[in-house]
Parts: C-alpha cells; sequence; structure tokens
C-alpha cells in the first residue's frame, strides 16, 4: 500500500507532528514500506476467527468504587509551564 | 412541500460513583480546580488506568431497564483527537463492543398515545476536563476534575419525528437513570446533556436527508427549541435550493439560534482501535443476576401499580410517576393519609405542583415535605379546614409558618361546622338581603350562589361549604 502526499500531511496533522514538507516523499516512502511490511498478514485465512481486543486472554480486573487519591494539584502544577489560580494555562483555544 | 422531521438523540448522562471510571480520584462536584484530578485523569507517564465496577454494575442495571442484551463482552477503545481538555490526546470510549446492546423505550405522547422508540446502544467512556476561555494573558484555563468522570452514552435510533417527541423520549431517560439510581439528573451541573442529530426529508420518502449535529444541550426546553429551530432552518433551506451541510452546530440559547461549529470540521477522524491498556470486559450471567434481583420499580410498573392498587387515573399516575422523587414523595403522603390516593393525587398535581412550578424547584427541595404535606390534607378530611382555606395554609406552610395545625390554629382557621354558628350567620344573611330572597322565592334559582358567597364571606370562608348549601337551601325554600 502505498501513501501519497496529501495522506502524509494529513497524517502529520491527526498527530499534530510539524513536518517539512521537503521530507513528505521520503516519509511517504517509508510509511507505505512499514504498511507493506504489515499488509503481509492479508495473506493469513482470518474467516470465522473472532477479532482480537487484547492479546491476553484475561478479562479486566475491577476495582471497588473508592476515593483512594488525595489533592496532589500542586505537585503536578509545578512540572506545568504555565498556571493560574490552580488552573494549568494553554495556548488560547477559541471555539 | 410537506416534510417529515428525524431525530436521534446521544444522550449523556454522568454515572454517580463516589470515584472517576479509571482511577480513584474523587466525582464530588464543585471542587477547587484541579484538586481532583490525579496521575491517571491528568494522562501522566506510567500510569493505568483500573475500570470500576460500579459503572459495570450501572451500565448493567440500565441494560436491564430497556430490555437490552448486556454484553458479555466489551472493549475499551481509544478515540483519538487533540483538545487542550484532553490530556492522554485521547478519550477512553467504548466503539465496536459497547456495554449494552439495542434495547426500547415507550414514551406517552401528548395525544395520550403512546410510540416506542428504540435505543441502538449504550457504551461507557470517560469525560473530558473544562476549558475556561475568559481572559488568562491571552490563554486559555484548563481543570481537569472532571476529566475521567464516568459517562453512560445512550444512542438512540432516528426514531422521533417532532421536538416534543425528542423531549419525552429525553424526559423518559432522565426519569429512568434516576430511578436506577445510577445518576443524578443535574442538568444545570452538567450531569445529564444530550446532543441531537435532526434531518428532514419531503414526507413520504424513504432514505433520510443529510443530517446535523447540534452538541451539548443541557435543558428540556433547549433541546425542544434547538431542535425547532434547526428543523426550520433546514428546510428553509432545501426550499431555497439549497443544500444541507453535514456538520456539527451549537445552540445558543440566547438568540435562540444554531450556528455551525467550524472548529471541529476536522475532527471527525477519530482513528478508533482497542485500548491496549484495558483488558477486555467479561459479565458472567452470575453478575446479571445478582444485578437483576436488586432493580427497583421502574416508572412503567410503578405507574400501572398506581392505578391498580390505589384507582388513580392514567394522567394522574402518568404525573406522579414523571420522576422518581415525585413517586416517593406521593408514596410517603399516602403512608400518613392510607386510602386517599385521590386527595393526595389532586393536591399534588395540581396546588404542590404549581408552587415547585412558580418558584422552579423540585420535589425534593420542596419547602414542605411529605409528611407534613400531609397534615394539611388531613384537615381537609376530617373537615377542619375547607379547600379554599386549605390553600391559604399551605402558602403560608410554604414559607415556614410552621405546620398546618399550628397555622389553622394561629390564625383562627379551623373551619365552623356546628349548625347552630351556621344557621345564625344565614340567618343574619337572610335577613339583610331581603329583594334577593324575594326574587329567589319567585324562581331565580341561580341567585343560591350569591347567598353562599355572602355566608361564606360573612364567616370568613370558614363555614363548611357543605352545610353551607345545604342550611341555605332549606331555609331559603322555607
Amino acid at each position: 500500500m502505498s501513501l501519497d502526499a496529501e495522506q502524509v500531511a494529513k497524517i502529520a496533522w491527526l498527530a499534530r507532528i510539524e513536518i517539512d514538507s521537503d521530507a513528505i516523499p521520503e516519509y511517504a516512502r517509508n510509511l507505505s514500506s512499514i504498511l507493506d511490511f504489515v499488509e503481509q498478514m492479508d495473506a493469513v485465512d482470518t474467516s470465522g476467527i473472532e477479532p482480537m481486543a487484547h492479546p491476553q486472554d484475561v478479562p479486566q480486573r475491577l476495582r471497588d468504587d473508592v476515593v483512594t487519591e488525595s489533592n496532589q494539584r500542586e505537585t503536578f502544577l509545578k512540572i506545568a509551564p504555565a498556571t493560574e489560580n490552580g488552573l494549568f494555562l494553554v495556548p488560547r483555544v477559541i471555539e | 412541500m410537506e416534510w417529515e422531521v428525524v431525530i436521534g438523540l446521544e444522550i449523556h448522562a454522568q454515572l454517580r460513583t463516589k470515584s472517576k471510571i479509571f482511577s480513584g480520584a474523587s466525582t464530588a462536584y464543585g471542587a477547587e480546580p484541579n484538586t481532583q484530578a490525579c496521575a491517571v485523569d491528568l494522562g501522566l507517564p506510567g500510569v493505568l488506568p483500573v475500570l470500576n465496577r460500579e459503572v459495570v454494575r450501572m451500565a448493567t442495571k440500565f441494560g436491564l431497564a430497556i430490555g437490552a442484551e448486556v454484553a458479555q463482552k466489551s472493549v475499551f477503545a481509544r478515540k483519538n483527537y487533540f483538545y487542550p481538555d484532553l490530556p492522554k490526546g485521547y478519550q477512553i470510549s467504548q466503539f465496536e463492543l459497547p456495554i449494552v446492546k439495542a434495547g426500547t423505550l415507550t414514551i406517552s405522547l401528548e395525544d395520550g398515545s403512546s410510540k416506542e422508540i428504540g435505543v441502538t446502544r449504550a457504551h461507557l467512556e470517560e469525560d473530558a476536563g473544562k476549558s475556561l476561555h475568559e481572559d488568562f494573558h491571552g490563554m486559555t484555563g484548563i481543570d481537569l476534575n472532571r476529566a475521567g468522570t464516568p459517562l453512560l452514552e445512550i444512542v438512540s435510533e432516528p426514531d422521533m419525528r417532532s421536538a416534543k417527541e425528542a423531549v419525552a423520549y429525553m424526559r423518559k431517560i432522565h426519569a429512568l437513570v434516576q430511578y436506577l439510581d445510577i445518576c443524578d439528573g443535574n442538568m444545570q451541573e452538567g450531569s445529564f446533556r444530550c446532543d441531537a442529530n435532526v434531518s428532514v426529508r419531503p414526507k413520504g420518502q424513504q432514505e433520510y436527508g443529510t443530517r446535523t449535529e447540534i452538541k451539548n444541550i443541557n435543558s428540556f426546553r433547549f433541546v425542544e427549541r434547538a431542535i425547532n429551530f434547526e428543523v426550520q432552518r433546514q428546510i428553509d433551506l432545501i426550499e431555497d435550493g439549497g443544500e444541507v451541510v453535514q456538520e456539527t452546530r451549537l445552540y445558543d440559547p440566547d438568540r435562540n439560534e444554531t450556528r455551525s461549529m467550524r472548529s471541529k470540521e476536522e475532527a471527525n477522524d477519530y482513528r478508533y482501535f482497542p485500548d491496549p491498556d484495558l483488558l477486555p470486559v467479561m459479565i458472567e450471567p452470575e453478575f446479571i443476576d445478582a444485578v437483576r434481583k436488586e432493580m427497583p420499580e421502574l416508572p412503567d410498573a410503578k405507574k400501572a401499580r398506581f392505578q391498580s392498587e390505589h384507582g388513580l387515573s392514567d394522567y394522574d399516575a402518568e404525573n406522579l410517576t414523571a420522576t422518581r422523587d415525585t413517586a416517593d414523595y406521593f408514596e410517603a403522603v399516602l403512608a400518613e393519609l392510607a386510602g386517599e390516593a385521590k386527595l393526595i393525587a389532586n393536591w399534588m398535581n395540581g396546588e404542590l405542583a404549581a408552587r415547585l412550578n412558580r418558584d422552579g424547584i423540585d420535589i425534593q427541595d420542596a419547602p414542605v415535605g411529605a409528611v407534613a404535606f400531609a397534615g394539611l390534607l388531613l384537615r381537609i378530611k376530617d373537615n377542619t379546614i375547607s379547600g379554599k382555606i386549605a390553600k391559604e395554609v399551605f402558602d403560608a406552610m410554604w414559607v415556614g409558618e410552621g405546620s398546618a395545625d399550628a397555622i389553622i390554629d394561629s390564625r383562627g382557621l379551623k373551619q365552623i361546622t356546628d349548625t347552630g354558628a351556621i344557621e345564625a350567620i344565614i340567618d343574619e344573611v337572610i335577613a339583610n338581603n331581603p329583594s334577593q330572597v324575594e326574587q329567589y322565592r319567585g324562581g331565580k334559582a341561580q341567585l343560591l350562589g350569591y347567598f353562599v358567597g355572602q355566608v361564606m364571606k360573612a364567616s370568613k370562608g370558614k363555614a363548611n361549604p357543605a352545610q353551607v348549601n345545604q342550611i341555605l337551601r332549606d331555609k331559603l325554600s322555607g
């Protein structure tokens, strides 16, 4: 499967990764070869096999509904680039 | 051209747990920003989500209530998108294998008929945080207390054909989740909100028209208005030769209009895939049986019982079971006043409902509780006061003047039932109105009302009306 420049640009946008437009052909080539590698699995006949959601064949463990966490706001705010009044600050988002 | 409206709703009900869906942080509302956001909620490196057993139980309850199959195996998936209030860059949700499969719900319509609405599915997911767009030096503030709060998203079939039907469905789900005690239903706090998918098509056409999605509507009134506005917008657009564009729109209650959320256009590529951090959720039949045993009486069953057990009309029973709190109030009053279901229903659906409506409060916050209310009705029943005086007493109780008995006592409102006393008042009224008496005796029977009015006035409304009528007739005809 080969990806074109437009698809590469879209993937980069969806992942919010800035890429140099000169490098797009190379990304397209590399990503396409990864897809080709994975595509070999298409040769296996999987009809009648239930899709696997997780490689471990065990059910999800559940926890009791109990509050176990205490307020660690100051610790977490300390590692953020910008904070104010207990809030994390991010570049402005306008709806 | 005649148009048919097609509506489907996605309702988000916040599940009433103590801790979050995947972490042990508190879900309590109204805490200081970011004091209830732990490392898991913040999506810090090295953390793993662990599912809360209670949300599985609550989703199972909902599934049983709508007659749906509860999936033996359901899977959590990542819904990928970037937004600052979603720290991980994905929301943990369910996609291909939701916990609750298809079910149905019956709604009552205004004309008294009923209609079955399909529920496509209901799945578990985590809520996002909150963005505060007030100006922080040109930046946006982020509060992640809500991040990781458990939600049950309930998706309907496109079965509704008017805004009124959509509201009836939404109310029914709202009542149901409260009956089940899985959601507090508080719409102001965002615990219950909905997205509406709306399209129109020429009547008789099979295919659906292009739909738009109105996001995050948080009141019944706004749902009705938003849908009605959107329907008219789409019809006008098509009739003017235009085309409806599939998009997400936002309802603005201040201007009563919907408008396009252009910023979200690009965001519809969610690239769902199973979340490798979470194993499939397996639900054993024994678990479902245990949940089934703790199911409360549901609205439809309660309504039927109110009709058969207490002889209430369809209308009364419908109103009294509209919310669990209303039904509980009714039953608490009835426990004090056995056998008086009709009297209670009349007063609850009339005077009580009117006061709640006027003051914009819910029945559980009513200033007059069930026992005090029963105390008032008891005094109507035993003829201590008339219905008319009871309204005055109720008003006084409403503003905190005390119990019915205390108010009747302090205001001297006790009904006059002493025949001699009533006769004395009537004699005086008759003596003071000779010409009316003559006219009455001359055949003008409708003047009886005038005399009743005079007697009631003279007794300050305290004379027993039934006795007044009886004695007046006797005396006037004599």
